[in-house]
């Protein structure tokens, strides 16, 4: 028998030796997320985005704000690819300079969310009892209030600024957050390996750092994604009704919010910031889409 | 009976579950000794105890529901049930090694294996990460794990189950423990990568010479590797005593069912009969019987039986250390229905 147990292993261990070296948690996932066609179109315009937004002072070609009484409410032209709005200035560079309100306010706001959400989810789902009971009830009453009209509550009770509109929108997405940590963590402290964990001596804090958050990332990250979709909306929503950014910068949430008043004479006026949204939008959601199937555990084994 | 203090002394552990329907009472005041170097199979079926009162000794019982009721369990000489959790976590993974059942979840399945195997000595060695790096590559081999430099880097699902599994004994080995258990370490495994793992077990204990608790319900690989055997029904421990003693002269009917359950192989064809099941099923433990857990099961069982519970006592006429509970005498019952 131990003859037999010696000469094995090297047969069982074969196949996986004969695997290319080192094929990289990366690769693996990059090869299933990019076998989704629109999780890949999701993340070029993404890109896009993020590349309008860092270099809008190289792409715009006009200055956003700035004025031209001589072209006002000018259908698209070379000059003007997008047209001008109602005091002549340049919708193409309102656009390209908005992305920064909108990635900015996305991103932002759900960083927060996550910063808050993820210990308080933790917290919760590892401590359980009393502490559990009061994070959870907390989050409930939040979460009985609709989110954008949370939002828009805290963006007027905190005074309409962008800033305040990401924390506004951030404080109203926690709660989905901490909701989502406490069940994975929960998932994941039931799983044997964490009893495993616990009989090499690990103490509690090191389980829950160690072992049981890097199991829940992936989770985190997809739920993320798709918030910044939401967040993007909820930027412009605060933003066409006057609480997000204030004018003359760009937001395309009160691009729209002036354009309503055009829409016969300068339908280009709303056309653009609509079609920016939707995109921007459409395409978190489908990075977010792919990255779920991506980084499904079932499909990792 | 031995001249050194035994290395492990379990003294009337009972384990306790708060349920909704009532107290499950799954373990009821277990004693025994391990020594230095010695290897114990406990063999039973699921809801023995056998698991439970492990996991109760290393304080891994979660509470609640679980209730230590009674007991002391000394590791050289400390009771390991007063310790604080602080000190515990100490003894755990650094002093008493331990291998799960299924090494598919037993292994974080977000953390290479090289980390999980320095894990242990980076919490009690203090060992920096590169040095503990080194060491886990190390065990590695020693588990025979072929190529180990490379794949430390390698993450759970990139192994097979058996390699797993001697991952898993990597870990409990970490730090040189003086006792390893190992927790129906090769039930989730094929029956061939089975025996390579009771290999490797038998080849690491003459290399380290760690004493070792083996749980299992598996008879044939207790026969291969205990040298004492413990049989746990109920709860409590029912026969135990050197694993040739036991299996050759059965003296509880419990022990007896289960040896009658396996296919005798080593007589070919003429082997080939029907396998002799355990008829009924164990009692409910949130309402256990008065008597012997195992009478109304048994077709041996006596009056006496049913309304007693028979102490573990010495075996007379067989090896000294060869311990069951049993009212009746089953070598002359067995004598009578033979020839009856």
């Amino acid at each position: 028998m131990s003859e037999a147990g010696l000469s094995t292993p090297a047969e069982i261990a074969a196949p996986v030796a004969a695997l290319p070296p080192e094929p990289g948690a990366f690769r693996a996932f990059w090869r299933r997320f990019s076998r989704r066609r629109g999780a890949l179109a999701g993340l070029v315009v993404v890109v896009l985005l993020a590349v309008l937004a860092l270099g809008a002072a190289w792409i715009a070609p006009y200055d956003p704000t700035a004025t031209d009484w001589g072209a006002v409410r000018a259908a698209p032209d070379l000059a003007h690819l997008f047209g001008t709005d109602e005091v002549g200035r340049d919708v193409l560079s309102r656009i390209v300079y908005g992305t920064r309100a909108s990635l900015g306010a996305g991103l932002t706001s759900v960083a927060l969310a996550v910063a808050l959400g993820l210990p308080l989810g933790m917290l919760a789902g590892y401590a359980g009892g009393v502490i559990d009971g009061a994070i959870m009830r907390l989050t409930d009453a939040l979460l009985a209030i609709p989110f954008l009209i949370l939002a828009i509550a805290l963006a007027a009770f905190l005074g309409p600024s962008l800033t305040n509109a990401m924390v506004a929108i951030g404080l109203s997405a926690t709660s989905i957050f901490v909701r989502l940590t406490r069940a994975q963590v929960q998932a994941v402290a039931a799983e044997e390996f964490v009893e495993a964990a616990r009989a090499i001596g690990n103490p509690p804090w090191r389980i829950a750092l160690h072992h049981i958050l890097p199991n829940i990332v992936p989770a985190i990250l997809v739920q993320a994604t798709l918030t910044i979709a939401a967040a993007i909306i909820a930027e412009a929503s605060l933003s066409f009704l006057g609480l997000g950014q204030q004018p003359p910068e760009p937001s395309w949430g009160s691009m729209l919010n002036t354009a309503k008043n055009f829409l016969d004479q300068a339908p280009w006026m709303a056309i653009w910031p609509g079609v920016s949204i939707f995109l921007a939008v459409l395409a978190f959601n489908l990075v977010g889409d792919g990255l779920r199937d991506a980084l499904d555990p079932r499909e990792r084994r | 009976m031995t001249a050194s203090p035994p290395l492990l002394d379990v003294r009337d552990l009972a384990v306790a579950f708060d349920s909704d329907g009532g107290t499950v009472h799954a373990v009821n005041g277990v004693t025994y000794a391990l020594r230095e170097g010695e290897t114990l199979g406990i063999v039973g079926e699921s809801g023995s105890g056998k698991s439970v009162h492990v996991l109760a000794m290393l304080g891994l019982v979660p509470r609640p529901p679980g209730r230590i009721t009674s007991g002391q369990v000394d590791f050289e000489g400390r009771d390991l049930l007063a310790m604080p959790e602080r000190l515990l976590r100490r003894v755990r993974g650094a002093e008493i090694g331990m291998v799960f059942q299924d090494p598919m979840s037993s292994l974080n399945p977000a953390m290479t294996v090289g980390a999980q195997i320095a894990e242990p000595l980076l919490l009690h060695r203090g060992l920096d990460a590169s040095s503990a790096r080194a060491r886990a590559r190390d065990l590695l081999d020693l588990v025979r794990i072929p190529d180990a430099g490379r794949r430390l880097d390698l993450y759970p699902h990139e192994f097979s189950g058996g390699q797993r599994q001697r991952v898993m004994i990597a870990i409990g080995l970490a730090c040189r423990p003086k006792l390893l258990i190992a927790d129906e370490a090769t039930t989730a495994l094929d029956v061939t990568v089975q025996a390579e793992i009771v290999a490797l077990v038998q080849e690491l204990k003459r290399e380290i010479g760690m004493a070792i608790v083996w749980i299992t319900h598996d008879l044939g690989v207790v026969a291969g590797i205990a040298d004492t055997v413990q049989v746990m029904y109920a709860g409590r421990i029912v026969e135990r005593g050197p694993v040739d003693a036991v299996f050759s002269d059965p003296r509880n009917a419990y022990t007896l069912g289960l040896l009658r359950s396996l296919p005798d192989l080593s007589r070919g064809r003429a082997g080939r009969q029907r396998l002799r099941q355990i008829e009924g099923s164990p009692p409910d433990m949130r309402h256990p019987p008065p008597g012997d857990p195992f009478a109304a099961r048994n077709p041996y069982a006596t009056p006496r039986c049913r309304a007693e519970a028979p102490p573990l006592a010495q075996v007379a006429g067989s090896v000294p250390g060869h311990l069951a509970a049993a009212w009746y005498d089953l070598p002359a019952l067995l004598k009578q229905g033979a020839g009856r």
